[in-house]
C-alpha cells in the first residue's frame, strides 16, 4: 500500500476488441493504411449510391417516369427521356422473363418444366444433405432423375413432344448444365480408373482421350459436334441440335472430371489397394467398395469446381446458335423493339449465373471445411 | 481348361486390350467409310488443297500481317494464329502482374481492401467468361463516335472504334537502333549472370538492375541520335468521318483482351495467395531475426519458397487463356477459330481440314506452353543435396 505512490499510473491498453479496437487493428494500423482505407471508402461512397440508384431508384420496372406501361424501348425512361437522370430500365427482363426462363416451351405445357425443376431439388437433396431420413431411397431417386426429366421436358409416353428448337433460357443452360454433369462424372471415373489401369493399351488410350480434350478449347469441340459429327454419322441418323452439343459439352467435362478424380485416386495409399487385394475382391470390388469411395470423398471440392466450370462454360453453345439464358439474352438485343439495353441484359443474366456459381462455390467450401482435405487441382 | 485361361490375369489383359484394340478399329473403320460415303455425296474434295485458293473475305485486325481479301486460306490461317498469339500473350501478363497484385492485397492486414479484392474474385470467377467479353464489348462500343472522342494530349483517342494513337514509322538505320536494343539485353543477361557468379563465391553486391536498366535503355538512346533519329511517329489525324494514320486498337481486341486478363487473373490471384500462405511463419520469423529488410524477406524468402507452390496452377492458367481466347469468335475477333475455323471452313465446307488443323494448332501451342513452365517449374524446384 505504501508503495503506490512511487509509480506512475500505468495508461490502459490500447483497445484490442470492440468496434474501435477492431477498426484500429483492421483499418488504421499505421498512416499508409488509413490512407489506403479513407480512399476506398471514398471510391466506395462514390459508386454504392450511383449503382443502387442506377439499378432501384431511379429504375424502370413495369411503369416508366410518366407510369406508363412499357411495352417496347421507346417506353423505356432513359429512351424516351436521354436528357434526364434514368437508371435501368429492367422491363425488357420483365416482359420477356418467359422467354428468359422457358425458351419458346409452350405456356400450356410449362408446368412440365417447373415440376421438373422442383424434382430436380428433390433429387439433390440426398447428395447435399447427408443426414437426410430415408436417404438411400431417395438416392434410387436421383439415379433415376435423368430419365423422369427428359421424359417430362422432351415428351413420350403420353406427353406432348416438344422439339427442343422450342427450349431456351434457363431451361437449356440447367439441362446441358445438369446433364453434362451426370453423364460426364461417370464416365469421368472410369477413364480415371482407365489411365490408371495396369493394362497399357487401356492407360494409353484414356491418356490420349483426355490430354487431347485438354489440350483443345470447348469451342472447337462445339463445332465439332456441329460440323463434323453429321459427317462421321450414316446417312437418316440425324442428331438432335442439343444431343450433339451435350456430346461435345459431356466429353468436354468428363475429361476435366478424370483428372480430378485422378487425384483423389492418387491420394490413396497403397496399403489400401494391397488390404483389398489381400482379402480375395476383384478389381471392380476393390474399386467400388475400397478405393472410390475415399478417393471420391477426398476430390469432391474440386468436382464442385470442375462443375461450376462446365456450368459456366454452357454460355459457349450461343456460338453455334442455340438459345440458352445468354442467347435469349441476345436474341432481345437484336429485336429492334428492345435494342440497345445490352447493359440491363447483361447484368441480369450475369446475376443468374452468379446466383447458381456461387452457392455451389459456397457448398464446395462448407464440403472442405467438413471433410478438412485441401486438395485442390485448380480447376477452372 | 478355358475356366483355367479365364481366372488367368495375363490372358484377360491381353484379352481385354485386343477387345478395346478390335472395337475402336472397327468404330474407326466405319467412321471412316461412311464420312468417305458423306463427303462424296456431298461432293466435297479432301485434301488441304484449298489452303492455296483465295479467300475472298477480308480481316479486319491484323497488326502483324498485311491481309487482302486476294490472299489465300493459308495466310488466313497464319493471321489467326498471330492474333490467338498475341491476345493470350497480352492476356497472360497482364493477368499474372494483376493477379498478383490482387493475391498480395487480399492478404493486406486491410480488411477494407481485402474484402474489395474478395469481392472482385467472386465476381469475375463465378460469372462466364463468354459473357465477361460480351459485356465489355459492349461497354466499349457506348464510347463516344470518332467525331466526339475524348483526346489525351491530342495523340491519343478513345472512340467507339477503338484506341487510336501515334504509329512508329521506321525509316532507313531504324534497323540498327533495334539491334542496339537487343544487344542491350544480351550485355544485361551477361552482366545479371556475372553479377550472381560473384555475389555467390565473394559476397560482394553488384547494383545489377541499375546498371542493366541504364545499358537497355541509354545505348538505343544514343544510338538513336547516332543514327539521326530514324524513327518519328505518325499521329491520327481526324479526316471526314474517320482518323487518317496513326495506329488503332480495335474494340474487340481490347474487349478480349481486358475480359481475358481479368477473369484470369482472378483465378491466379487465389494460386498466389495459397501460395504466400503456404509458406510458414517461421520461415518469416526467421529472416526478421536475421536482420533483413521487410521488403527483402518478401523478395528473397517468401516469394521463391511461394513460387513453387504458384507455378504448376499458374501455368494450367495460361493455358485456359490460351484457350479461352477461342472466344474472340463472340466478338469477332479474327483469332485462329473466328478467322480460319469460322469463316475459311464456311467458305470452302473442307470441315474435316480445317477443325483438324485448328485443332492441332491449340494442341501444339498447349504442349509449348507446357514445355517451358516445365522448364521454368524445374528451375525453381528445391535442388535437394
Amino acid at each position: 500500500m505504501e508503495n503506490n505512490s512511487n509509480f506512475e499510473t500505468r495508461k490502459p491498453p490500447v483497445a484490442t476488441t470492440g468496434i474501435i479496437g477492431w477498426s484500429r487493428q483492421h483499418l488504421f494500423s499505421n498512416w499508409v493504411n488509413s490512407f489506403i482505407t479513407l480512399l476506398v471508402i471514398y471510391f466506395l461512397y462514390q459508386l454504392i449510391p450511383w449503382f443502387l440508384d442506377w439499378s432501384v431508384f431511379s429504375a424502370d420496372f413495369w411503369t416508366n417516369y410518366k407510369g406508363e406501361l412499357i411495352v417496347d424501348r421507346t417506353f423505356c425512361s432513359r429512351v424516351a427521356d436521354p436528357e434526364g437522370d434514368h437508371g435501368a430500365c429492367w422491363a425488357i427482363i420483365i416482359v420477356r422473363f418467359y422467354q428468359f426462363m422457358y425458351g419458346f416451351y409452350p405456356s400450356e405445357q410449362v408446368w412440365r418444366v417447373n415440376l421438373t425443376y422442383f424434382l430436380l431439388v428433390v433429387a439433390l437433396l440426398p447428395l447435399l444433405i447427408e443426414k437426410i431420413p430415408g436417404r438411400k431411397h431417395l438416392i434410387k431417386f436421383t439415379i433415376a432423375f435423368p430419365i423422369i426429366a427428359f421424359i417430362l421436358l422432351y415428351g413420350g409416353f403420353g406427353f406432348q413432344v416438344i422439339p427442343t428448337n422450342k427450349w431456351g433460357g434457363l431451361l437449356v443452360t440447367l439441362v446441358l448444365g445438369v446433364f453434362g454433369i451426370a453423364i460426364a462424372f461417370p464416365l469421368g471415373i472410369l477413364l480415371a480408373l482407365g489411365r490408371r489401369s495396369q493394362l497399357p493399351v487401356i492407360s494409353m488410350f484414356c491418356t490420349l482421350f483426355i490430354e487431347f480434350i485438354r489440350g483443345v478449347p470447348l469451342i472447337t469441340l462445339l463445332f465439332f459436334g456441329m460440323v463434323m459429327l453429321p459427317l462421321f454419322l450414316p446417312e437418316g441418323l440425324n442428331l438432335d441440335g442439343l444431343v450433339r452439343v451435350l456430346v461435345a459439352v459431356t466429353l468436354f467435362q468428363a475429361a476435366y472430371m478424370a483428372e480430378v478424380i485422378r487425384g483423389g485416386l492418387q491420394a490413396i495409399p497403397r496399403g489400401q489397394y494391397e488390404a483389398a487385394q489381400s482379402v480375395g475382391l476383384s478389381y471392380w470390388q476393390m474399386n467400388r467398395k475400397i478405393i472410390l469411395p475415399q478417393a471420391i470423398r477426398i476430390s469432391i471440392p474440386s468436382i464442385v469446381n470442375t462443375s461450376i466450370g462446365l456450368f459456366k462454360d454452357t454460355t459457349l453453345v450461343i456460338i453455334i446458335g442455340l438459345l440458352d439464358l445468354l442467347g435469349i439474352g441476345r436474341g432481345a438485343l437484336a429485336d429492334a423493339t428492345w435494342m440497345g439495353l445490352s447493359n440491363e441484359v447483361y447484368v441480369f443474366v450475369a446475376l443468374v449465373f452468379f446466383i447458381f456459381t456461387f452457392s455451389m462455390s459456397r457448398y464446395s467450401l462448407y464440403l472442405e471445411k467438413k471433410l478438412k482435405t485441401g486438395i485442390n487441382m485448380g480447376a477452372d | 481348361m478355358q475356366n483355367n485361361l479365364f481366372q488367368d490375369q495375363k490372358f484377360r489383359g491381353i484379352l481385354y486390350q485386343t477387345l478395346v484394340v478390335g472395337f475402336f478399329a472397327l468404330g474407326l473403320y466405319f467412321v471412316i467409310n461412311t464420312t468417305a460415303y458423306n463427303l462424296e455425296k456431298r461432293n466435297i474434295a479432301t485434301g488441304f488443297g484449298f489452303l492455296n485458293n483465295p479467300a475472298g473475305f477480308d480481316i479486319s485486325f491484323s497488326p502483324f500481317l498485311d491481309f487482302k481479301s486476294t490472299d489465300t486460306h493459308l495466310k488466313v490461317y497464319f493471321v489467326g494464329v498471330l492474333n490467338t498469339l498475341l491476345v493470350s500473350f497480352c492476356g497472360c501478363i497482364a493477368a499474372t502482374i494483376l493477379g498478383f497484385i490482387v493475391g498480395i492485397i487480399r492478404l493486406s492486414s486491410n480488411w477494407l481492401l481485402s474484402r474489395i479484392a474478395y469481392i472482385y474474385v467472386e465476381f469475375t470467377r463465378n460469372t462466364p467468361l463468354l459473357l465477361q467479353i460480351i459485356l465489355w464489348y459492349a461497354i466499349l462500343i457506348q464510347l463516344p463516335r470518332i467525331k466526339q472522342a475524348p483526346q489525351i494530349w491530342e495523340t491519343f483517342y478513345i472512340s467507339n472504334r477503338g484506341l487510336f494513337g501515334p504509329k512508329p514509322i521506321f525509316l532507313e538505320g531504324s534497323n540498327i537502333v533495334i539491334l542496339s536494343l537487343i544487344l542491350g539485353f544480351i550485355i544485361s543477361f551477361f552482366i545479371a549472370r556475372w553479377a550472381k557468379k560473384r555475389q555467390d563465391t565473394t559476397g560482394q553486391q553488384f547494383p545489377t538492375f541499375t546498371t542493366n536498366l541504364s545499358i537497355i535503355v541509354f545505348l538505343p538512346l544514343v544510338v538513336f541520335f547516332i543514327m539521326g533519329s530514324p524513327i518519328t511517329l505518325e499521329y491520327p489525324v481526324l479526316k471526314g468521318f474517320n482518323f487518317k494514320g496513326g495506329a488503332v486498337i480495335r474494340p474487340e481486341f481490347i474487349a478480349m483482351f481486358l475480359a481475358l486478363s481479368i477473369y484470369t487473373a482472378a483465378f491466379i490471384s487465389e494460386t498466389v495467395r495459397s501460395g504466400i500462405l503456404s509458406v510458414t511463419k517461421g520461415q518469416r520469423e526467421a529472416s526478421g531475426a536475421l536482420g533483413l529488410k521487410k521488403n527483402w524477406i518478401m523478395r528473397l524468402i517468401i516469394i521463391p519458397q511461394a513460387l513453387r507452390v504458384i507455378v504448376p496452377p499458374l501455368t494450367s492458367q495460361y493455358l485456359n487463356l490460351t484457350k479461352n481466347s477461342s472466344l474472340g469468335i463472340a466478338v469477332g475477333y479474327a483469332d485462329l477459330v473466328h478467322g480460319f475455323g469460322g469463316i475459311s471452313l464456311n467458305q470452302t465446307g473442307q470441315a474435316i481440314e480445317c477443325m483438324a488443323i485448328t485443332m492441332a494448332t491449340y494442341l501444339l501451342i498447349s504442349l509449348t506452353i507446357s514445355f517451358f513452365m516445365n522448364i521454368y517449374n524445374r528451375s525453381i524446384q528445391f535442388k535437394e543435396k
